[in-house]
């Protein structure tokens, strides 16, 4: 248990996914400019993260590994994970229209998030076993979630101060990411 | 070969499973759609750009199809898309009406500043301290948000510093409209422009908010100002489709209200509309109207006066298909057969109504409801909902002895005569004799236009006899002064007692009780009481009383209108907001509504009850204008001091010497010059609710 709470805190601070390991930057400046659309988007990212970690455990360790094609594990993954996406979207459609209604547009862009893909690697890479990656998976999209929303926090507050024009939108975001970023290199060694 | 084969068979297996699954899965997990989405969003752009407001082609389409966004939701596509999508929804694509983004201040930057301001240059930013640093609430704050959330370059900020929309290049996508902390950019249709009343909470300067027809005053000056006399004519039309009329007879209750009144003279408010209004005139060319596209309703306006035909303007520039009736040869109402050439000649009349007839309105004339219609023939001849404006054209009776001999006449009836007489529609070819002494009693409009009318006609000495002063008339004061110079005599405060007759029946004398002021009355005007055994005798050979007009309402008693009210005055009950009458389909306006009163306020009716119409005949509720500020003013509007304010004089109105225009009927009153109309456009404020130009 206390292994798994360990990796937590690794994947959602140490190694977080997005300001450690810089997969996913795309939603995270494209869905960052409102507290709602961000929420929105972690939540889709969890939901999908969690489940792609566990499919993609799968088919590495029972049909790659087994007749040795771990060369084809990129383009498995890719294809996988996109197809993955379209089932859930059409599964919660029909069974969790709320659900469905409140990820809207987030769940299709998934498609493009590098750093669902990132996680699956990682989880290959780190040797770790099915339960492993689940939580893992989970922890990463944690920490993808906690970073978009603490991020779009600032930048809701970022609208209210005076930025040079050639600072301006996308260029002060990709500082504050910076300087968040650095901020958490500072959980490094921590575990 | 294995090294080969495995990978591709397994690859292959891998995606065969996987679109096995998914083509399974669309069946088990299939949610039933409208196919008209997917047929919709295949003619979309599909550019996913976001203009529209909806996150996405899909979703565009869908709010299509939902009935949420129109045909010509997609911003980045032409005419040919909305048309295709239309025709997919079974829609007009016409019932697409194009958005345009309006601005509704002019000028917040005026207002004074609440605290010095160093901060992020954002109207949000701006926004979130105590509301922003001016003391006006409700106004633009300059810092230009709406610029930068337009992605397609329509909006600027003007040299006087508030944005302006760039109408060729807005595509109506709602950017700005969501960006403006203040909601002082709206993204409307010109339905909705033309539908739209003055509210509490808007930007309104104190002319604006007087105004029965709720004309833009400030807007039309400023565009004087700059030259762009098209454009203040398509301001004052998109209020008030009698522009020429009004601008030469409106008393224009606005100028009351002018701040700059406040301090000396008001500006001449009313010339500048006649400027304007002449100029597109004296072009020749008429500057075009648009119509919202067809709604197949109809509508049928009963009396062709200001009320009807502002009614049936509207009506038509909403998409709605209407008829006049009119029981008149022609159209006008009061304004051609009471008002006199020489105030409003029938030239000008004859081109302004045209002007609204070419809108695609058809007019039907000498048809009067009561004996060739009526209400019920209307609705079964398929009128959705039908207009009354019969306006007040029954004189009021003196009740004293004598009313009925030879040479006497009431105002409305001689004024009409006359007029068909003038413009040669009347069947009769004898004048009405005019007599050598002649007497009117009365003091408003129509008294002042009888005396003004028998002095041309060549009466030696004509009298106006009224119960009050001078100070109590209600006739429009130029009229009062043009009536005096025109050597018309004056008995205030007299009441008539009895008419006096020769022997062959024929006029000879009006004898009459001298009147004091008393305490005053309800309307707050001091009450006259009678001063005992003060019985005056004049000599006249001709009287006519003006004394006041009601509706004439005997088209009732053709038809049983059990369900409809009237007032003790004859005038017809309906709600003040909508102007529906208690039978849902009629609405009415005008003085047949609110009993005699004036042309603007009939138009300003004629509007009101055309918005009513609208959505009666549209199957939307007939509510009243939310906030509505009717015959109301925003209080911290009303100032009693304007500091700060250059001294300047008003432009006199040129006209005509009294000894020519007492000769004939010419007009009588004429048009400022441009270099007036540039001085007098200068003198406006351009205010706003607390903010004002100091000069
Ligand atoms: C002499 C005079 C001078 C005035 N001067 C001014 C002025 O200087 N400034 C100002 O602002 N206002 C002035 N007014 C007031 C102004 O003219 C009216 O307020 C205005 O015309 C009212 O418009 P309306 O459409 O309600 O009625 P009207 O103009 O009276 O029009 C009613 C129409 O209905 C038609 N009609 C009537 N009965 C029937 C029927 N049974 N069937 C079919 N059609 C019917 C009539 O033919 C007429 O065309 C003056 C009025 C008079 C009488």
């Amino acid at each position: 248990m206390g292994d798994y709470i360990v990796l937590i805190i690794s994947c959602v601070f140490v190694n977080n996914i997005l300001l450690a390991q810089f997969l996913g930057n795309c939603p995270f400046l494209g869905t960052s400019k409102k507290m709602e659309t961000a929420l929105g988007m972690s939540m889709a990212v969890i939901f999908v993260m969690v489940l792609a970690g566990g499919i993609t455990w799968s088919v590495y360790h029972m049909l790659l590994v087994k007749y040795n094609l771990q060369y084809l594990t990129t383009i498995a993954f890719i294809v996988i994970i996109a197809s993955l996406v379209q089932f859930v979207e059409m599964f919660l459609k029909k069974s969790m229209p709320a659900l469905y209604a409140g990820l809207g547009i987030f769940l299709p862009l998934i498609t493009t998030n590098c750093a669902v893909f990132g996680a699956c690697l990682i989880n290959i890479g780190e040797e770790y076993t099915f339960m492993q990656s689940l939580v893992t998976s989970f922890g990463f999209a944690a920490g993808f979630g906690l970073a978009l929303i603490l991020f779009a926090g600032v930048r809701e507050k970022i609208i209210l101060a005076r930025v040079p024009k050639a600072l301006q939108d996308t260029s002060i975001g990709l500082i504050t990411a910076g300087i968040m970023s650095l901020s958490f290199f500072a959980f490094k060694g921590m575990v | 070969m294995d090294a080969v084969l495995v990978p591709v068979l397994i690859m292959g297996v891998m995606g065969f499973t996987i679109g096995a699954v998914l083509a399974i899965a669309s069946k088990v997990f299939y949610v039933y759609e409208d196919p008209r989405i997917a047929e919709v969003e295949s003619s979309l752009a599909g550019a996913n750009c976001g203009g529209c407001g909806f996150t996405g082609c899909g979703a565009a389409a869908a709010a299509v199809v939902g009935g949420k966004a129109l045909p010509s939701v997609c911003v980045v596509a032409g005419p040919e898309t909305t048309a295709a999508v239309a025709s997919i929804m079974g829609m007009d694509p016409g019932t697409a009406e194009s958005k345009l983004s309006c601005n509704s201040c002019d000028g917040g930057l005026r207002a004074e500043n609440k605290y010095h301001y160093m901060g992020a240059t954002t109207c949000a930013a701006i926004a979130a301290m105590y509301g922003g640093k001016k003391t006006c609430e409700f106004g633009c704050m300059g810092y230009g948000d709406c610029v930068r959330s337009c992605l397609f370059d329509a909006i600027f900020i003007n040299e006087k510093g508030f944005p302006t929309v760039i109408e060729s290049k807005c595509v109506g996508c709602g950017a700005c409209e969501r960006a403006c902390p203040k909601s002082v950019l709206h993204v409307v249709t010109m339905s909705d422009r033309l539908l739209a009343f003055n509210q509490t909470d808007g930007r309104l300067a104190p002319c604006r908010q007087e105004c029965p027809a709720e004309i833009d005053i400030p807007r039309y000056i400023a565009q004087v100002r700059d030259k762009d006399y098209a454009g203040a004519v398509a301001t004052i039309r998109e209020r008030n489709p009698l522009l020429l009329s009004c601008g030469r007879v409106c008393p224009h209750p606005c100028e009351d209200y002018c701040r700059r009144g406040i301090e000396e003279e008001a500006v001449s408010i009313n010339q500048l509309k006649r400027f304007a209004a002449d100029y597109e005139m004296n072009t020749g060319s008429r500057l075009p109207i648009s119509c919202a596209p067809d709604t197949g309703k109809k509508a049928a306006v009963v009396g062709g006066g200001p009320a009807g035909l502002s009614c049936a303007f509207f009506l038509r520039r909403l998409g709605h298909d209407v008829t006049i009736f009119d029981a008149m040869p022609k159209l006008g109402g009061m304004i051609r057969y009471g008002i006199p050439e020489y105030r409003l000649p029938k030239e000008v009349l004859d081109w302004e109504c045209q002007g609204i007839l070419k809108t695609g309105i058809e007019a039907k004339m000498n048809m009067r409801l009561g004996e060739d219609y009526t209400t019920k023939s209307l609705k079964e001849d398929g009128f959705d909902s039908i207009f009354l404006g019969i306006g007040a054209w029954s004189d009021y009776m003196l009740n004293v002895e004598g009313e009925d001999l030879d040479g006497c006449y009431t105002g409305i009836d001689f004024l009409t005569r006359f007029a068909l007489q003038q413009q040669k529609d009347s069947l009769e070819d004898t004048p009405i004799p005019i007599g050598q002494k002649c007497a009117v009693i009365g003091g408003g409009n129509t008294a002042i236009d009888c005396v003004r009318t028998l002095v041309r006609l060549g009466a030696k000495e004509v009298y106006i006899v009224y119960r009050r002063t001078r100070n109590e008339m209600p006739a429009n004061m130029v009229e009062i002064e043009a009536a005096e110079h025109e050597g018309i005599q004056f008995h205030f405060l007299a009441a008539p007692t009895k008419v006096m007759g020769d022997a062959n029946g024929k006029v000879m004398g009006l004898e009459y009780l001298k009147m004091e002021l008393g305490e005053p009355d309800a309307s707050g005007r001091r009450r006259p009481v009678p001063i005992e055994g003060s019985e005056t005798v004049i000599e006249i050979d001709m009287l006519i009383t003006a004394i006041g007009q009601g509706p004439d309402v005997s088209f009732k008693d053709k038809e049983s209108l059990d369900d409809m009210r009237f007032t003790r005055w004859n005038s017809i009950e309906a709600d003040p907001e909508t102007l529906q009458s208690d039978i849902p389909y009629i609405f009415t306006a005008g003085d047949a509504y609110t009993g005699a009163s004036l042309v603007v306020a009939a138009i300003g009716g004629g509007r009101r009850a055309a918005r009513a119409m609208h959505l009666y005949m549209t199957d939307q509720e007939v509510t009243p204008v939310e906030k509505s500020l009717r015959e109301k003013h925003i209080p911290v509007s009303i100032f009693d001091k304007v500091p700060g304010l250059n001294s300047t004089t008003r432009v006199e109105m040129p006209e005509l010497e009294v000894e020519e225009r007492i000769q004939s009927f010419v007009e009588a009153d004429l048009v400022i010059t441009e270099e007036d109309a540039e001085v007098e456009s200068n003198r406006c404020l351009s205010c706003c609710i607390t903010c004002y130009d100091k000069d």
